[in-house]
C-alpha cells in the first residue's frame, strides 16, 4: 500500500515537473535556446494569482486568466529586449543573458513583493479521490495537474503540426535562414513560441503553488532546473518527451527518497539521467527532432 | 534597434555617473564625520562630538531577509532609545548597517566597506555561515563582535565573538529535554535539512540527547536544499513508524509545507519546532489554523507581558507596522548588552578598535544581563551565553506562552 501512495506522490510531483519542462522544451525546439529564465516567469504568475486574489480579492479564475496574460507579455518583452539582440550571437552569450534575465526577474520581485514567504492558497477547487477505505488519497491537485498536462501537450502538438504558425515554426527550428528565405517571418515567429512558452508558465506556477504552498522570489529556479532536467531527460524539443521525462523524474525521486535514502533522492535522479543519456544520448524520445547538417 | 541601444547605453552611463557621485558624497561624508569626530574626542574627552561606531551586518535582501530585516530593525530600535536617553555614558551611537545577502564573500566585503566607515563595535553577523568568515577579520582586527542570531558553534571560535542566541548543540538537547519533561511523546520522527549546517546539527544533538531522556527516535528523514518542495515521503514514513511527535529543526518556509501537506494526507501528530520557525505565523495569506497546536523553543515570545517586551514590541509595531520576532528582539539586545558592557569596561569613543575590543572581551563575562530574550544572561569566554530557554504553542492563531 506504500508503495502506491509513493508512486502516486510521484505522479503528482512529476506532473508539475512535466508541465514546467513543456515550456522549456519548446522554446528550445523552435528558438534552440535554454530559457533559464523560465522558472522565474513562473514566481512572476504565481505573484499575479497571489496578488489579485488575496489583495483584491479576484475570482481565482479571473486571476489565473490575468496571470497568464501578464507572463505571456512579460515573456514577449523578456524575448524583444534580452534575446532578440543576441539573434546572430553565439549560443554561449544567449544563454548567459537568460541567466542573466533569471536573476533580474528575481530580484526585482524582491524589491517589489518582498523577501517575506507567502502562502499560496489553493487554486483547484476539485475534491479528491479516496480508495481502499480511505487508505490511498489522490489530491485534486493532482488530478487536475496531469489531466492539463496532457490536454497542454495534446494542443500543442496540434498546433505544430495543423496550423501555419505551427508549420512556421518547426521550419524556423530547421534552418532559420531558409525558413526566412521562404517568407517566414522569423522573429514573429520566435516571439510565439515565447509567447505561448511564458502563458504556460503561468498555469504551471498556479499549478505548483496550488501543490507546494509557498512563493517566495526564489519558488521558481529550482523547479525550473529540475523541469529542465526532465526535459533533457525526455528529449529536449519533444513535446511527448517533456511529459513523459517529467513524470519519470517525479516517480524515480519520490522511490529513491522513500526505497533508498532520503538524503540522496536527487542524486539518484541524476544517476539514472546519466545512465539514460548514456544509453540514449538525446533522451527517451530524441529521436524525434530532426538535427541541422 | 541601434536608436535603442543608443539610448539604453546614454541611460546606463549616465546612471553609472550618478551613482559614482554619489559614492564620492558618501566618503566625503563619512571622512568629514570621521575627521570632525576625532577632532571633537582630541578636545573633550567623553564629550557629545564623540559617538560609538557600532556596525550591523545581516542580510537584507535575498532569500534569508526576512531576518537581517528584522535584526536591524531591532537593532535600531534600541539605538534610538539608547540615542534619545542620553547615550553611554554621555557618548551617542552611531549604527551603520551593511546586507550580506547571507553570501559570506559579501558579509566580508561588507565588514571591510564598515570598517572604513570608521566602525568599532559589530553587532552581526545575522546568520551563521557569513558570520564564521566574518568572525575571522575580527580576530585579526581585534574587533568585540557580537551576533544576535549566529547560532553555529564554528561562530565563536576565536575570543572575540560572542553570541546572543543559543547554540545549535544546546536547541537540540534543549528540545529533547523539554519534550520528555512535559511528556509531550516518546516516538519521535524527525525531518531535518541535511544540507545544512543548522538543521543538521540540532538534529545530531537531539538524537545524541533522546535515548537519554527515554525518547525512541522512530524515523529520521533527511531533505536537501535542491528539494525542498515535496515532503510527502518523509511524511509517509514518520506516519508510517507511528511517530507521535515530529521534531522539525528548520525553518518556517519548508514548514508551512510540511504542515500543507500533513493536513492533507490527514497526518495530525505533535509539531515541534526550534527558533527558525519564529514567523511562521507572519507569512502572508498562511492558514494559521494548520500552525494550531504547534510548539516552538525560542528565547523570545512577542506576546510576553512583561514591561520590557511590551515596550520593545509596541515600539516595533509603531516603526516597522508588524510583530516582531526573536530576531528582532536579539538584535535588540544584543545592542544593550553592547551598552552594558562599555558602561563596565568604561571605554570611550576616541580608543582605537583593538582597545575597545580588548576590555569588552573580558567585561562581557563579567556582566549579568536581563533583557527580552532571557534574564540572567551570563557569557563564558567561549563565547557561548547561558540563558534559560521557553517554549511558545500557536495558540487561536498566535504565539502563546506555554507557561
Amino acid at each position: 500500500m506504500n508503495f502506491l501512495i509513493y508512486l502516486i506522490n510521484g505522479i503528482g510531483l512529476g506532473s508539475v515537473y512535466a508541465i514546467i519542462a513543456l515550456g522549456y522544451t519548446m522554446v528550445y525546439g523552435i528558438a534552440k535556446m535554454l530559457n533559464f529564465a523560465h522558472g522565474d516567469v513562473i514566481m512572476i504568475g504565481c505573484y499575479t494569482v497571489f496578488l489579485t486574489m488575496t489583495r483584491y480579492g479576484m475570482d481565482p479564475y479571473i486571476s489565473v486568466a490575468l496571470s497568464v496574460v501578464v507572463c505571456t507579455l512579460l515573456g514577449i518583452m523578456i524575448e524583444k529586449i534580452a534575446y532578440k539582440p543576441l539573434r546572430r550571437a553565439t549560443s554561449l552569450a544567449v544563454l548567459i543573458t537568460a541567466i542573466g534575465v533569471s536573476y533580474f526577474l528575481q530580484n526585482a520581485a524582491l524589491l517589489l513583493f518582498g523577501a517575506n514567504t507567502k502562502s499560496f492558497s489553493n487554486v483547484v477547487n476539485v475534491p479528491g479521490i479516496t480508495l481502499a477505505d480511505g487508505a490511498l488519497k489522490i489530491s485534486g491537485t493532482t488530478i487536475v495537474t496531469v489531466a492539463v498536462c496532457i490536454v497542454i501537450m495534446l494542443v500543442l502538438t496540434w498546433f505544430i503540426k495543423n496550423t501555419k504558425a505551427g508549420q512556421a515554426m518547426l521550419a524556423v527550428s530547421e534552418d532559420k535562414d531558409a525558413a526566412q528565405l521562404m517568407g517566414v517571418n522569423v522573429n514573429g515567429t520566435i516571439s510565439l513560441t515565447f509567447a505561448i512558452g511564458s502563458g504556460l508558465a503561468a498555469i504551471a506556477g498556479v499549478l505548483f503553488c496550488s501543490a507546494y504552498p509557498t512563493l517566495t522570489p526564489y519558488t521558481g529556479s529550482m523547479p525550473g532546473i529540475k523541469a529542465f532536467t526532465a526535459a533533457v531527460f525526455g528529449g529536449i524539443g519533444s513535446i511527448p518527451g517533456a511529459f513523459i521525462g517529467g513524470i519519470l523524474l517525479g516517480i524515480i525521486e519520490i522511490l529513491g527518497r522513500a526505497y533508498i535514502s532520503s538524503q540522496l533522492s536527487d542524486a539518484i535522479v541524476f544517476a539514472v539521467l546519466i545512465v539514460v543519456l548514456l544509453v540514449k544520448p538525446t533522451g527517451i524520445l530524441g529521436k524525434k527532432i530532426h538535427e541541422k547538417v | 534597434m541601434k536608436k535603442f541601444n543608443k539610448a539604453l547605453s546614454a541611460v546606463v552611463a549616465s546612471a553609472m555617473v550618478l551613482s559614482m557621485a554619489a559614492c564620492g558624497g558618501n566618503a566625503a561624508d563619512s571622512n568629514s564625520q570621521a575627521a570632525s569626530s576625532a577632532a571633537g574626542s582630541n578636545t573633550e574627552q567623553s564629550g557629545t562630538g564623540a559617538a560609538f561606531v557600532i556596525g550591523g551586518i545581516g542580510p537584507l535582501t535575498g532569500g534569508a531577509a526576512i531576518y537581517g530585516t528584522a535584526a536591524m530593525n531591532g537593532a535600531q530600535i534600541a539605538v534610538d532609545e539608547i540615542n534619545a536617553a542620553g547615550g553611554i555614558n554621555g557618548a551617542q551611537i552611531k549604527f551603520l548597517k551593511e546586507d550580506d545577502q547571507h553570501d559570506p564573500e559579501k558579509s566580508i566585503n561588507a565588514y571591510n566597506s564598515l570598517k572604513d566607515q570608521g566602525m568599532q563595535i559589530l553587532m552581526g553577523t545575522v546568520t551563521s555561515t557569513p558570520c564564521v568568515a566574518v568572525a575571522d577579520k575580527t580576530a585579526a582586527d581585534g574587533m568585540f563582535e557580537l551576533t544576535p542570531s549566529a547560532s553555529s558553534t564554528d561562530v565563536i571560535v576565536n575570543d572575540n565573538v560572542f553570541q546572543v542566541c543559543f547554540t545549535d548543540p544546546n536547541q537540540g538537547a534543549k528540545s529533547a529535554e523539554y519534550i520528555s519533561d512535559k511528556k509531550l511523546a516518546t516516538k519521535i520522527g524527525i525531518i531535518y535539512d541535511s544540507s545544512d549546517v543548522y538543521s543538521s546539527g540540532i538534529k545530531d544533538t537531539f538524537v545524541k540527547m533522546a535515548p537519554e531522556k527515554g525518547l525512541e527516535i522512530v524515523a529520521e528523514e533527511a531533505f536537501t536544499a535542491d528539494s525542498k518542495t515535496d515532503f510527502s515521503t518523509q511524511l509517509q514514513k514518520c506516519q508510517s513508524a507511528g511517530a507521535e511527535l515530529v521534531f522539525m529543526p528548520f525553518y518556517y518556509t519548508e514548514a508551512s509545507i510540511v504542515l500543507t501537506q500533513a493536513n492533507g494526507m490527514g497526518y495530525a501528530p505533535i509539531f515541534f519546532g526550534v527558533d527558525g520557525m519564529d514567523g511562521i505565523l507572519g507569512a502572508e495569506n498562511f492558514d494559521t489554523k494548520l500552525a494550531e497546536g504547534l510548539y516552538m523553543l525560542t528565547p523570545f515570545a512577542a506576546d510576553a507581558t512583561d514591561e520590557a517586551t511590551v515596550k520593545f514590541v509596541d515600539a516595533y509595531q509603531k516603526s516597522y507596522g508588524e510583530t516582531p520576532i526573536q530576531f528582532a528582539a536579539d538584535a535588540y539586545d544584543a545592542i544593550y548588552i553592547i551598552k552594558a558592557a562599555i558602561e563596565q569596561a568604561n571605554v570611550t569613543p576616541d580608543q582605537s578598535v583593538k582597545e575597545i575590543g580588548d576590555a569588552l572581551k573580558s567585561t562581557i563575562t563579567t556582566i549579568k544581563y536581563d533583557g527580552i530574550t532571557g534574564s540572567n544572561m551570563t557569557w563564558d569566554a567561549s563565547g557561548e551565553v547561558s540563558k534559560a530557554p521557553m517554549a511558545i504553542i500557536i495558540k487561536d492563531g498566535a504565539y502563546a506562552s506555554v507557561e
